[in-house]
């Protein structure tokens, strides 16, 4: 069942899907780049076109087919995906395929045709497949009545392939482009069913990211590609204590300087603006702005890790609460039973996508147009015509390619800023942020400090868990109104009070504390600091009961099926249990998160000075279909890579209320020499399941890390990063 | 004036000789395929050739390039068809793509200093950051790379 192909995947990557007989199937690549679908170098376009068959597609008259894509394109492969799964009911040739973003003007006017356009939570396909599927069914299934009206034929009698509708009887056949403007007119009584995935062509291939031939020449138009005649640009520097304002400042070090304009002031910032961004970066540097910093320039890290520690006390908010926890702790510690107590902490961790935050923004008249990057262009929308007091009808949102987003890209801090001056100046302004300034203005992974506490009945296995949680909300510091009275929010508690392992009594309790540090979605969220707690104590109590670590996790989760079928995997795959070089460790780790199960085995080595270098990684997912394979083993390898950086070296330290880590010299990063291999191999579970893809990758690692660690060293790490251990060196 | 040859054209720049080559790529001569990253030669994501070398060009200042010949990404080939852009391509290498210019013009360097690399070759000498984490497909490529220049 294992197959490397040749042609397209070529890498270690393992492709077995259940067949509708029971077997294994192994999935194809079509390899053909010349076959493939097209993107233009720029994501948008205009919000309708002529020939359009519904919001999501259009065919041309020269047989081309314009996909609209719901999500925008970081990296994950949306654009390439979200279109096969549209062209998988349509019967279109792929070839003739073009795709763009879906408006979000045209979602506004058009009472939410594309969903909510958001993009994070791996929610491309998770939540948009049924949407996609129904877009592309409902327009096949008017073409061929299209075709069956004018041949005065049973619909029934056609059928629909490669972008032709044929008749079955005499053959003839129309091309969809002859088809087009009739299917458009028509409407369906009911939607066509979608197909299942036994019947999935398309879905299923390693087919190549139509975005690859963009991003290997420099073509690939980002939002700080954007050129607009007229375009100055501003550099700007936020008050480096978060939340604090700007008193006052002085513009006359600046006065006179080639290209420079003027400054802004905002209640929060100060910007330049040039003729040119690098001399508004200077003139910036040069500025000596009066900030109010109030009492939160007088913290540092150290006291709010105490702060998280010390709320750990109580009283706490229980997000789950099932048998009677007390009592077993009670009875088992009367009896001699064992108890495992362990105190877990994680630091705040920056996003540091590759492309800084920026915005171009124009005005004209009561029109504004934005060029950004923005993972939730409706939330932009709003923003902007919020920020700007014009109506959203009349704002144009032109989402770019994005640097990265991993989270950082939903809030459009940039945007609101860039509108704030382009209105002051009265000109197009396109606003950078320095990286500096993004590590420090980041709304950043919350800080955390949890207590985990379980009975082990004479058998090993758990029968009472407690765990008590502090950590920062990201709703309240996000600004949503809903979280302000809420006192659990489920980005604080998952991975730990929705656990898959079976407990008979446990409790979770919560508190949400925040510091004036903005805090958001990093990554997978709170799986990246939950599974890492969770998963590094699992095995701790695996220890305690003297069993092997992934037997004790297969016990605990015989129940579930899809588990087992991704532990055995990583197992079989990661050589668990074989034999290993002095100094070396294999660690496991197992988690469930956004619709996907992951696990991992890493395998690391320890040596003489406590350095740890990580050799392997083997990892498995279930994340129940897969569209393309070739973009989930990236997907997972990416996530690895972004857990790894922060597992090893992700250290963020606040002095006088600003972080001091601010570029990567010292906020340092996994490069070629750190990176392992990694192996990717499904364990697909089928089903009702449709899971996501882009961040469980990253839950799973910094666990079967550290626990690779313990296996190493016998030394248990309790915080991140790995740097800050006092390892014992190989034994 | 400051005169420069990028991609093979003469540029006569009336420009600060301290501005960084980076600026003058993207905002002066409006080459946006090289990517501002961090500003402090770090992550290698405004990766330029300067006389045929790897050099990370928001760290060097035009001053120091005048009469020097500047290859980005848009100068590397016509059309993508450079050995390493085809070997992008083969294994699909980007993900959200803004460090992959300068991934390839280090790769193009690299593979002329050391044509028939090891693994070990490429993590000794390549430390472009990629936050996507790519390094494996970044691997595969080279090694594609460095077959096809051979053919």
């Amino acid at each position: 069942m294992s197959v490397i192909n040749t042609q397209i995947s070529r890498r270690q990557f393992v492709v077995a899907t259940a067949s509708a007989a029971g077997g294994l199937a192994i999935s194809v690549a079509l390899g053909d780049m010349a076959d493939a679908a097209t993107i233009r170098p720029q994501t948008f376009g205009p919000d309708t076109v002529p020939n359009e068959i519904n919001a999501f597609l259009a065919i041309e008259p020269d047989g081309s087919i314009l996909i609209r894509s719901p999500h925008n394109e970081m990296g994950q492969g949306a654009i390439t995906a979200l279109p096969m799964i549209v062209a998988e009911e349509l019967e279109c040739d792929w070839s003739k395929v073009k795709v763009e973003y879906a408006s979000p003007t045209r979602n506004l006017r058009e009472n939410n045709v594309y969903g909510d356009m958001v993009t994070a939570g791996s929610r491309g396909v998770r939540m948009s497949w049924q949407m996609l599927l129904q877009a592309g069914a409902s327009a096949r299934e008017r073409l061929i009545l299209a075709a069956a009206q004018k041949w005065n034929v049973a619909a029934s009698d056609c059928v629909a392939a490669n972008s032709k509708v044929t008749h079955k009887a005499t053959g003839r056949s129309l091309d969809y482009a002859a088809l087009a403007n009739d299917a458009a007119k028509i409407k369906l009584d009911k939607e066509p069913a979608i197909r299942t995935p036994d019947k999935f062509k398309l879905i299923g291939k390693s087919v190549a990211r139509l975005d690859t031939p963009h991003k290997i020449n420099g073509a690939a138009k980002f939002a700080i590609d954007t050129r607009i005649p007229g375009m100055v640009y501003a550099a700007i520097s936020a008050c480096p204590v978060p939340g604090g304002k700007l008193k006052s400042v002085d513009d006359a070090p600046i006065k006179g300087r080639r290209g420079v304009e003027r400054i802004v002031k905002l209640d929060d910032a100060v910007a330049v603006i040039a003729d040119r961004y690098w001399r508004a970066k200077e003139a910036l540097a040069l500025l000596e702005p009066v900030w109010d910093t109030g009492e939160a320039g007088k913290t540092d890290s150290a006291q709010f890790a105490k702060m998280y520690r010390d709320s750990l006390d109580g009283p706490l908010v229980n997000a789950k609460s099932d048998g009677n926890v007390d009592d077993v702790f009670a009875k088992t510690v009367a009896a001699g039973g064992k108890i495992v107590e362990s105190l877990y902490e994680a630091p705040h961790a920056a996003h540091a996508q590759m492309e800084p935050l920026n915005c171009t923004a124009r005005f004209d008249g009561d029109k504004l147009e934005i060029w950004v990057g923005t993972q939730s262009p409706m939330n932009a929308l709003r923003s902007a015509a919020a920020t700007s007091g014009l109506k959203p009808e009349n704002i144009t949102i032109n989402n770019c390619f994005l640097g990265g987003g991993f989270g950082r890209r939903g809030n459009n801090d940039e945007m609101r800023q860039a509108i704030r001056v382009a209105k002051e100046v009265g000109k197009p302004v396109k606003l950078l942020w320095t990286r500096e300034e993004d590590m420090m203005h980041d709304r950043f992974r919350p800080q955390a400090a949890v207590k985990l506490k379980t009975a082990l009945g004479a058998d090993g296995l758990p029968v009472a868990f407690d765990a008590r949680i502090a950590v920062g909300s990201i709703h309240r510091s996000s600004g949503n109104p809903a979280a302000a009275s809420s006192e659990v929010e489920p980005q604080a508690v998952e991975g730990i009070a929705n656990t898959n392992y079976k407990i008979p009594n446990m409790r979770v309790g919560c508190v949400l504390k925040n510091t004036h540090m903005p805090v958001g979605f990093w990554r997978s969220v709170g799986s990246s600091q939950n599974a890492f707690f969770m998963e590094s104590y699992v095995d701790e109590l695996a220890q305690a009961a003297g069993q092997d670590p992934y037997k004790f996790r297969r016990t605990l989760l015989a129940h579930r099926p899809d588990f087992l079928g991704v532990l055995d995997k990583i197992a079989e795959k990661g050589d668990w249990g074989k034999p290993l070089p002095k100094g070396h460790g294999r660690g496991i780790a197992v988690h469930e998160c956004y619709g996907s199960i992951i696990g991992q085995v890493s395998e690391v080595s320890v040596n003489g000075k406590g350095e740890v270098r990580v050799h392997r990684i083997v990892a498995a997912v279930d994340c129940g279909h897969v569209v393309n394979p070739s973009i989930v083993e990236a997907q997972i390898q990416s996530g690895v890579i972004y857990g790894l950086s922060a597992a090893l070296y992700g250290d963020l330290t606040i002095k006088n209320g600003v972080i001091q880590e601010n570029n990567f010299d010292q906020y340092e990063m996994v490069r070629l020499a750190d990176a392992p291999k990694i192996e990717v191999y499904l364990a697909l579970s089928g089903g009702k399941k449709w899971g996501g893809i882009g961040e469980p990758g990253t839950a799973a690692t910094a666990p079967s890390l550290a626990n690779a660690v313990f296996a190493a060293t016998g030394t248990r790490v309790r915080n991140m990063p790995l740097k800050n251990a006092k390892l014992a060196g190989a034994a | 004036m400051i005169a420069i040859k990028v991609n093979g054209t003469e540029h006569r720049l009336d420009i600060e000789p301290e501005t960084p080559l980076l600026w003058v790529i993207r905002d002066e001569l409006g080459l946006t395929g090289t990517k501002f990253g961090c500003g402090i030669a770090q992550c290698g994501a405004c990766t330029v050739h300067v006389d045929g070398e790897a050099t990370r060009s928001c760290g060097i200042v035009v001053g120091d390039v005048a009469g020097k010949t500047i290859t980005t990404i848009e100068g590397l080939s016509a059309e993508s068809k450079h050995p390493v852009q085809q070997a992008w391509l083969a294994e699909d290498v980007p993900q959200c793509g803004y460090c992959q210019s300068g991934q390839i013009m280090a790769a193009v360097a690299f593979l002329k200093e050391h044509p028939k690399p090891t693994d070990a070759d490429i993590d000794a000498n390549l430390t472009n950051i990629c936050r996507c984490g790519t390094y494996v497909r970044i691997r595969s490529a080279i090694h594609r790379a460095a077959a096809l220049m051979k053919i």
